[in-house]
């Protein structure tokens, strides 16, 4: 048996009659029981796929199937395999057979041999039991003996541990009357030594009890005795509050304690905000005093830096103190708070803008700006911490509308500064008119004048930038941007007073050319690019209309059908050349020449084509022949249809050519309308031609299209030969001898 | 719906005069008078059938002499005043006189179309307005509300009131002022103002802009510089009693309030050369129509300073129940003040535009050169005015 067991307890090296048997079983058991937990996992495939023939457990041939049929299985044998292959398995059935009888064999002797070792120790146990139940007997019986003597202890002790009690009682309470008895002299000697938060914690442990028994005479004297030391405490206390030398926190510890020993919140807030006026007001009067007029005023950033440390400082401790002291009083000592902090803000902003009022009258830019940065950082702590009390929306207000007045000022600076720049042009321009010397040239004067004012322009804006500047901290309010952006504008509108002489006063948008974050560049130039056409375009009319009003008048005032032959050109026209040749001059000056329509060179000389005999057939001959009236028309309709029709004030380009067209046609265009307003006698209508053949001679020059000049003088004379009843026009050759002379 | 194009009708002479026939209220009618030295002048009398968008004309000749002015009579369709030039020897004299066309003219009959053509029918002189005194007519206006008796011409530096009897056969003048300045002051134009029981007559003179009440021929404002340079022409709105427009040689069409002369309500500056007339529309006076010299003719459309500045008043639930195109125009944005329309069918000065007096939608404007045309408001302004 013991052989068996050592058999059993080492199986690997089992003495089985085949030694290799569970050598080789032992993978192919494990593999199998690894197929079955497969198979229950529905793993089917893997390893056992790749097994030849995969078990089935249904399959009644599988020898370990649960379905297993030995009927069918040897039937498959014998069926299957041929005689060799059935030799095989069956010595392979045997082996396998050998292999699980000693197998069992073994497991049976191990299984007994455990059985047995079971035994022996159930054995011992029940010896061992027998054993402790004894033990346990006497155990209890010990235990009964013990709880009766603890009994008879307690017992006897009883009395005296009652007697203790009462005594530790009369102890405490002995202790408590010797404090309350004491309560007074501790508290007077609190008093005299300053320790009034001690005696405000002793004042408040004795209140009570002091209030319960306050029915015995004894107790009464002591609480007679603690309030009036109270009272005098409270006295001292508000004394000191009232004192006011010391600090805010000092103060507000003196709140503290007054509210501890009962005193009504209400007039303590009152008083508490009262001191705390009268100490900020200490330090507006200091502000103020700073202000005054007398001494040399320290510079605004010094002035703001005191404010915001002194004032803003303190307004800062008191909200602060207040805010914890008075917690308890709700939204109505808020309000209180906001209403104080309110009118004290009010009084220093008031301050401050006078400070700054100061200021506006020039000086130092950068050092305003962080002097502004400095009083809107240091008003926003009490900002948040009071929100109610909107000062920061003040203090905004303050630094824009200092921001904006300093933008006004700059703008009126920049006025006063081209204004000068005109006066200046202005007297030199009429200086050496008198003098008849030759002064400095248009064109120099209008670069003096463009470079100044842009120079001007530069260095307001420049400092007018530092408001922008990244760093300081109101800068990204919107308002501010909004408000560099009106700057602009108000510069171009500088840049458009019309005078009236004003050829030197349209400068090509140069001044703008300075880089601005704040309007792009383009709309700058556009807008000085308008007004410059604008003032040109105004200066065209202004020119053309003093030509236009000096023909208006010549042709109204004569009495053409009673004038003489010619003999000259009227003195008229010959003021009209001289006068466009003047205004020629002067553009000349400041505008290039321009584009030309090309002609033949010898322009000037060619013959006044209205009036050479074969056109002047063709254009007004039917006037002559009462036939066919409506030939006038349909000539001069044709004649229309071929020539594009005459924008009289058009806007104006910005050179010479351009200038001068414009002003030419306005005033041609006036005399045709004139023309058309008179009756001619022969002689007017030979007038009008001469006059017109002078102006063709020497108007051409001037314009840009000088088939415009022909178009509207041949108009000018075809309606005075129509507005004549004998229209007799004049030998060209007579005109032209005329128009030379004169 | 397209815009009906203009109607163009071209005359063989010069013309500068143009007026409705004013007492005509049923058939479109206007009234031109020619300008030619060589020849008799005639006052072409111009039809426009509105349906078959066609025009008939007669012509009646005026032999006194070139027509500067010419305006109807506001009670008879046969009556009509003058101002022409007469011509004697080396002098011009510009007169006036008050004219009646044969009868069978002044309805626009068609019967006899052929022969009017041909043998051209005379006007028959009521009366000469007599001018010898005062100088030179420039303008003769009839009262607008009147029974045709009362008138006022422009004569040089004179206003005079005439009073027409005995069937307008004779002129009376009744009362006058003059006015008195340094250098040579003349009226250019003048219009009676429809307003205040027809009292108030205003009259441009140079720069100035000045009213008169027709009682004691006293002057009761003046708008010194109303333009920068010749006030060409002015017009009363027919709706607001103080509204009064003006335009010059400033190219500048200026509306005027005349309760305060110093500044102008609105300034319209769109034309390129003088502005020589100015019209208010007779019933929708936020139409407003001027000719220039820049041969263009403009009608603008100044709601903001009319009788009707939120457009006219209707009552939401009547358009609900509209067609939907209309109520959707209803609901657009009161228009702006703003040019509607630019008219360029003419080739040389507008010297004269009128609205007719029958159709308000209709206005005729007139050329040196002799063409006359005649053009509608654009037809979606004119829906929207009146839906």
């Amino acid at each position: 048996m013991a052989a068996a067991a050592t058999a059993g307890s080492s199986p690997g090296s089992g003495p089985g009659d085949s030694p290799e048997g569970p050598e080789a079983e032992a993978p192919e058991r494990r593999r199998k029981a690894h197929g079955m937990l497969k198979l229950y996992y529905g793993l089917s495939e893997g390893e056992a796929a790749g097994r030849p023939a995969g078990p089935d457990p249904l399959d009644p041939t599988d020898l370990n199937g649960a379905h297993f049929d030995p009927e069918v299985y040897l039937d498959k044998l014998r069926r299957e395999c041929p005689l060799a292959q059935l030799m095989d398995s069956e010595t392979d059935m045997v082996r396998q057979i050998r292999a699980l009888d000693s197998d069992m064999q073994t497991l049976v002797y191990e299984n007994y041999n455990k059985f047995i070792s079971a035994t022996d120790t159930i054995r011992k146990m029940k010896n061992d039991f027998r054993k402790m139940e004894d033990e346990m007997d006497r155990l209890a019986t010990n235990m009964a003996v013990i709880t009766d003597f603890s009994a008879r202890i307690s017992a006897t002790l009883q009395d005296r541990h009652e007697r203790i009690t009462k005594l530790a009682g009369v102890h405490a309470l002995l202790r408590k009357l010797q404090f309350l008895f004491e309560l007074p002299s501790r508290l007077t000697k609190c008093v005299e030594l300053g320790a009034y938060g001690q005696a405000v914690r002793y004042q408040g442990r004795a209140q009570a009890v002091l209030q319960q028994y306050q029915h015995l005479p004894s107790f009464r004297a002591i609480q007679d005795d603690c309030q009036v030391i109270t009272a005098r405490l409270a006295q001292q206390l508000r004394q000191r509050f009232r004192e006011g030398g010391s600090g805010a926190p000092e103060q507000a510890e003196c709140v503290e304690l007054l509210l501890a020993l009962g005193e009504p919140a209400e007039e303590l807030c009152e008083e508490f905000l009262a001191h705390a006026r009268g100490r900020l007001e200490e330090e507006l009067r200091s502000l103020e005093a700073e202000l005054g007029p007398s001494p040399p005023a320290p510079d605004v950033l010094e002035f703001t830096d005191h404010g915001g440390s002194g004032f803003v400082g303190g307004l800062c401790q008191v909200a602060a103190a207040y805010q914890e002291l008075f917690a308890a009083q709700g939204p109505a000592g808020a309000e209180k708070l906001a209403a104080f902090t309110r009118e004290l803000g009010s009084r220093y902003f008031a301050l401050v803008e006078r400070r700054l009022a100061q200021e506006q009258g020039g000086g130092d830019n950068s050092l305003l700006v962080r002097a502004l940065d400095r009083f809107h950082r240091r008003l926003r702590a009490p900002g948040a911490l009071l929100a109610a009390a909107g000062l920061t929306d003040a203090a905004t207000e303050i630094v824009e509308r200092v921001a904006r007045e300093r933008l006004g000022h700059h703008l009126q600076g920049l006025r006063a500064a081209f204004l000068g720049c005109l006066t200046d042009v202005r007297q030199a321009l009429a200086a050496p008119r008198v003098a008849g010397k030759e002064g400095p040239g248009l064109a120099e004067l209008l670069a003096n004048v463009a470079s100044s004012i842009l120079s001007h322009i530069k260095a307001s804006l420049a400092a007018v930038h530092l408001f922008t500047a990244k760093e300081v901290s109101f800068s990204n309010k919107p308002y501010f941007r909004m408000g560099l952006e009106h700057l602009e504008p108000q510069q171009r509108v500088i840049n458009s007073p019309t005078w009236k002489r004003g050829p030197a006063w349209i400068w090509a948008p140069s001044p703008c050319r300075d880089q601005s974050p704040v309007t792009p560049v383009s709309t700058l130039c556009a807008e000085a690019r308008e007004t410059a056409r604008r003032l040109l375009t105004h200066y065209v009319k202004v020119q053309g209309l003093v030509i236009s009003q000096m023909l208006r008048k010549s042709v109204e005032t004569r009495d053409w059908l009673s004038t003489l032959e010619p003999r000259n050109v009227r003195a008229v026209m010959k003021r009209v050349v001289e006068d466009t040749t003047a205004i020629d001059v002067q553009v000349g000056l400041l505008y290039e020449e321009g584009v030309r329509k090309a002609q033949s060179s010898d322009s000037s000389k060619r013959t006044f084509s209205v009036y050479s005999s074969s056109r002047q057939q063709g254009r007004y001959a039917p006037s002559y022949t009462p036939s066919a009236p409506m030939d006038t028309n349909l000539l001069s309709n044709i004649q229309k249809l071929f020539s594009e029709r005459i924008d009289v004030f058009s806007p104006v380009e910005f050179n010479k050519v351009s200038v001068l067209t414009g002003i030419i046609k306005i005033s041609l265009k006036t005399l045709l309308e004139c023309v058309r307003l008179r009756t001619f006698g022969r002689f007017g209508l030979q007038q009008v031609q001469v006059d017109c053949h002078f102006l063709q001679l020497y108007l051409w020059r001037f314009v840009a299209d000088e088939e415009l000049v022909h178009l509207l003088l041949d108009e000018v004379v075809a309606s005075a030969a129509l507005r004549c009843p004998d229209p007799v026009p004049m030998e060209p050759s007579v005109v032209e001898v005329i128009c030379e002379r004169g | 719906m397209e815009d009906d194009a203009p109607v163009i009708y071209g005359l063989e002479f010069q013309a500068r005069a143009l007026t409705p026939q004013t007492a005509e209220t049923d058939a479109i009618r206007f009234l031109v008078g020619t300008q030619s030295l060589k020849y008799d002048n005639q006052i072409h009398i111009i039809d426009f059938d509105d349906e078959n968008n066609m025009i008939n004309k007669k012509v009646l000749l005026h032999q006194a002499g070139e027509i500067w002015h010419i305006s109807a009579s506001p009670a008879d369709r046969g009556v009509l005043a003058t101002c022409y030039n007469r011509t004697s020897d080396s002098k011009v004299l510009t007169c006036a006189a008050v004219w009646r066309m044969p009868k069978e003219l002044e309805s626009g009959s068609h019967e006899s179309p052929d022969d009017s053509s041909s043998t051209a029918q005379t006007l028959e002189l009521l009366c000469h307005l007599d001018n010898t005194a005062h100088g030179n007519m420039a303008c003769v206006v009839w009262e607008p509300m009147g029974d045709g008796k009362r008138i006022i011409s422009l004569a040089d530096n004179h206003i005079l009131l005439w009073d027409l009897q005995e069937s307008s056969s004779q002129a009376v003048l009744a009362s006058s002022a003059s006015l008195e300045g340094k250098g040579q002051l003349r009226f250019t134009s003048g219009r009676w103002s429809p307003h205040h029981n027809c009292t108030q007559v205003a009259t441009a003179s140079d720069t100035t802009l000045r009213g008169w009440d027709t009682r004691s021929m006293s002057q009761i404002y003046c708008i010194e510089n109303a333009h920068g340079q010749l006030v060409r022409d002015l017009d009363f709105n027919p709706n607001k009693q103080y509204y009064l427009a003006s335009c010059g040689d400033d190219c500048k069409v200026k509306f005027w309030d005349t309760r305060n002369v110093t500044e102008p309500v609105k300034t319209l500056e769109e034309h390129s050369h003088w502005v020589w007339n100015v019209r208010y529309n007779h019933s929708h006076d936020q139409l407003v129509l001027t000719g220039s010299s820049d041969s263009r003719v403009m009608l603008s459309n100044m709601v903001s300073i009319s009788s009707e500045p939120f457009g006219h008043l209707v009552d939401d639930d009547d358009i609900s129940d509209q067609e939907d195109h209309r109520s959707e125009e209803k609901s657009k944005e009161p228009l702006q003040d703003n040019v509607i329309a630019t008219y360029e069918e003419h080739e040389d000065s507008v010297y004269a535009v009128d609205w007719s007096s029958a159709d308000p939608w209709l206005f005729a404007s007139l050329s040196y050169d002799g063409r006359l045309v005649i053009n509608r408001v654009p037809r979606a302004l004119k829906y929207h005015i009146l839906l």
